[in-house]
């Protein structure tokens, strides 16, 4: 017999069913990999192993945890399973910790509530718990509250209050979501480690994960368990049609068709671009570093780098949205000065913006057409209500919307619609440059594919120049033309797209790749190539600030910040960048 | 929330039809018919005062001067809270400062001494109780509609509408007030009742409306006097008082439901 056994799952809330008849079983020690898009029932299928579905739901079906029911369990049957049987890990540590709470304590109520320890004895089980999971210097962890540390060091906390209790299964929801590639890798690696003996449900909407770290994966569409199997033959040979829908809308860094470079005129030119912000008493942050960038005609410029990078403030400054505290901005050959209000009309005509949030992007209270429309109502004031609207089914035509969607409210919208929809703002005014920031992060694999070819379309046919701010180099590499890498405020190293990830010049570019996931089992992960995390801008480290993460640091990275310069096709700014060899 | 609307709907028709149907009934005295307890057969439902009016009459007028005085009043506030709140909270910065910084000024003024010098001022007058009362309201509002005003600011689609060139006032009037008039709805549906509460307090005092118009205040304040021998003109208006409060109460709360569902969706 399975450990858990999951039979003919059915949840539904008010009648409509987000999980509908499911049904599978996970051994001991074995790890399974649980895939699907968001709003697939992955989650509402974890919550119902463990009894944590609200009390609205309606469950039906049978779910058996070591010979034991869970579904109509008590609340006494539900707290023993929970913990010792089964752990779980969540996406958003901030919430999942109590935040009055010091961490150390919190961990030791598990073992106190579970009767596994007392006193000094469930201290010591604690702090050595909090050593496994790689907290420097446990002892004194034990007393900070979960505010104190960072998404990384929460994660790690999360996974030892999962695994003090020595679950049999340790359910991981979307862990690493929340977190940087860097992190997610130490993270990953860290469950691998820790688990020996103890089985894996990982639930996750990156491929690329379940390839490295699951034997078998079910995969989950619209609350219907569509396929399951062993990870290396689902990927070889998929049994659904949704699995191969997923495998083929994941993005591979490894893949070779990277976009050719373009030779166009420069557009638009950054010079020593630098931008602070005042954080309260505390001084002053440094977001941008004296950052110089071109954009040529025509082109795709990805913009990567972990959070606090820069790269946002970066291209806000450049829109005007925060005050650049010095550097020039020069857009076709006229300087952009001053906040955008204050700007040439004509000049915020050429430049548009894509955010992150869709619907966020979108005024909640405005219909589709309205807000598609308002761009003209302003920049060509002498049209027509009814020639306004032309031009607004045109450009829904070109993104490829209907008239229907013409009187709907950004809340009556998916995510990938209210994403077109902003895209159509934008292009209605035909602008020359178009910046992303992080425009498709928030999508689905198959939904980003669709914006993604939009957005190549547009370029094609327009000869549009993009900004393309990510963090997720698989999307890179598969849309821009030049990449800019850049960690905590500095540009660390730009080049053409092939050149940039088959012959990273910079240890962070380098770090980065080797990061991410690729969605194939056969390529084994590699090993989390840079210890700790990003600094804090507050007090950025001295010399090179990638200084404290790199492996090849030498004396002088630590006294003098390096000058960009002209490796082989790369321009980087790394003291040793002529010297070391990092293709291997 | 449904029977609440339902209520204050009736009696909102009641006020303003009811005078209409026996105008002078509520100036009528009638001193055979002093202090009747209500009757069914008399004509009299609620009964007489004691100089003989109608109290079935006088309530519908009381009514009718309760609820204008709410709406006026929750109007006034409504339009100077929103925009004066709008404007601080887009603008930020010094504008702001100055701006909150009066706000906080008159809130310091104490009321009742405020509407006492006007009333000797400029007369008794049935419009200077709708200002008096706006003039308190407005400033609750104006600080809501800024903080929320702080908060929709740094949403993207205000810098979308920014980076499109849109101008100042066609933000803070197409983005931002739309955006809080949700809050601000139930909010106002709130402020009735505290209207309400105030200009009955005002007429309670003898500084509201004045003889032979009434309100529920006057009504309840007259009741008062007459409370040991007619319990009756004690009894009733204030139970309409208290339903209509309780009424615009609900109907904030099924309001404010409503809106965090249709945020939520």
């Amino acid at each position: 017999m399975s450990f858990l056994e999951v039979n003919g799952l059915t949840i539904a809330y008010g009648g409509k069913r987000v999980v509908d008849d499911v049904s599978f079983a996970i051994d001991y020690s074995e790890s399974v990999g649980l895939v699907g898009e968001s709003g697939s029932g992955k989650s509402q299928t974890a919550l119902a192993l463990l009894g944590l579905l609200p009390e609205q739901a309606e469950v039906h079906g049978d779910i058996v945890v070591d010979g034991v029911s869970v579904i109509g369990a008590s609340a006494k049957q539900l707290s023993r399973i929970r913990a010792r049987r089964i752990g779980i890990v969540f996406q958003d540590s901030m919430q999942a910790l109590n935040p009055y709470l010091k961490i150390g304590k919190q961990i030791r109520q598990i073992l106190l509530w579970h009767d596994l320890a007392t006193g000094d004895d469930a201290d010591a089980r604690v702090i050595r718990m909090f050593e496994r999971v790689g907290l420097p210097d446990p002892e004194r962890q034990f007393q900070v509250y979960p505010h104190e540390l960072s998404g990384g060091m929460r994660q790690r906390v999360m996974l030892a209050a999962a695994l003090i209790a020595e679950p049999d299964l340790l359910i991981a929801d979307e862990p690493t979501t929340a977190l940087d590639v860097t992190v997610q890798a130490q993270i990953l690696e860290l469950l691998e480690e820790l688990r020996d003996n103890t089985a894996l449900l990982l639930i996750t909407h990156d491929l690329g994960i379940v390839a490295g770290h699951c034997e078998r994966m079910l995969v989950f569409e619209s609350g219907r368990l569509v396929d399951a199997g062993a990870t290396t033959s689902l990927f070889a040979s998929p049994g659904h049609a949704h699995t191969r829908a997923l495998l083929d809308a994941a993005p591979r860094i490894d893949s070779g068709n990277a976009p050719a470079p373009v030779n166009g005129r420069t557009i638009l030119c950054a010079e020593a671009v630098e931008v602070t912000y005042r954080d309260g008493e505390r001084g002053q942050l440094h977001a941008v570093n004296g950052v110089n960038l071109l954009l040529r005609e025509g082109e795709t410029l990805a913009v990567v780098g972990e959070s606090g990078s820069g790269k946002s403030s970066l291209v806000r400054a450049v829109l005007g949205l925060v005050p650049m505290i010095s550097g020039r901005v020069v857009y076709a050959g006229a300087s952009l000065e001053g906040p955008v209000q204050t700007r040439p009309v004509a000049q915020r005509r050429d430049l548009q913006l894509i955010f992150q949030d869709p619907v966020g992007a979108l005024n909640p209270q405005m219909r589709v057409q309205e807000i598609v429309g308002e761009p003209l109502l302003v920049h060509e004031p002498g049209l027509t209500s009814s020639a306004r609207l032309d031009r607004v089914r045109a450009i829904l035509v070109k993104v490829g919307l209907e008239d229907s969607h013409l009187r709907r409210y950004p809340h009556q919208l998916s995510g990938g619609q209210a994403q077109r929809i902003a895209i159509a703002r934008a292009l209605i005014l035909e602008p020359k440059v178009l910046i992303c920031d992080e425009a498709v992060a928030a999508l689905d694999g198959s939904v980003r594919e669709q914006v993604l070819a939009l957005l190549r379309q547009v370029q094609r046919e327009s000869g549009l120049s993009i900004i393309f701010i990510s963090h997720d180099l698989a999307v890179v590499r598969s849309i821009s033309h030049r990449v800019a890498v850049m960690y905590m405020g500095c540009l660390v190293e730009v080049a053409d797209n092939e050149q940039l990830f088959s012959q990273p010049r910079h240890p962070y570019t380098k770090a980065l790749i080797d990061a991410v996931p690729v969605p194939d089992p056969i390529v084994a992960p590699k090993k989390a190539a840079l210890r700790g995390e990003v600094g804090s801008l507050l007090h950025p480290p001295s010399g090179c600030v990638f200084h404290p993460r790199c492996d090849y640091a030498k004396d002088i990275c630590k006294k003098e910040q390096p000058e960009a310069m002209n490796v082989g096709g790369s321009r980087v700014a790394c003291h040793r960048a002529k010297e070391i060899d990092l293709t291997t | 929330m449904k029977v609440s609307a339902g209520i204050l709907l009736f009696f909102l028709v009641f006020a303003i039809v009811g005078p209409w149907l026996s105008p002078p009934e509520y100036l009528r005295t009638n001193f055979d018919l002093l202090l009747q307890a209500p009757t069914f057969s008399g004509g009299h439902f609620f009964g007489t005062d004691e100089l003989g009016r109608d109290l079935f009459a006088r309530t519908m007028l009381g009514i009718r001067t309760t609820l204008l005085v709410a709406m006026v009043a929750s109007l006034v506030s409504l339009v100077i809270g929103v925009s004066y709140g709008a404007v601080a909270g887009y603008c930020g910065g010094r504008i702001d400062a100055i701006m909150m910084r009066f706000v906080d000024t008159l809130y310091a003024l104490p009321f009742i001494f405020f509407v006492i010098l006007l009333m000797v001022a400029f007369e008794r007058n049935f419009l200077l109780i709708f200002v008096a009362i706006g003039a308190i309201n407005w400033l609750d509002m104006a600080r809501i509609v800024r903080g929320q005003t702080l908060s929709l600011r740094e949403r993207e689609f205000v810098d979308a509408a920014r980076l499109m060139g849109v101008s100042t006032p066609r933000i803070i009037f197409r983005h931002i007030a739309p955006n809080v008039l949700g809050i601000v709805v139930v909010y106002v549906t709130l402020t009735i009742p505290q209207a309400i509460l105030v200009e009955s307090f005002l007429s309670y005092l003898g500084l509201g409306v004045q003889e032979p118009h009434t309100s529920l205040g006057a009504l309840v304040d007259a009741g008062v006097n007459q409370m040991e021998g007619a319990s009756w003109m004690l009894l009733i208006p204030a139970t309409v008082l208290a339903l209509i409060l309780m009424c615009f109460n609900f109907l904030g709360d099924g309001l404010r439901d409503f809106f965090d569902a249709r945020r939520a969706t």
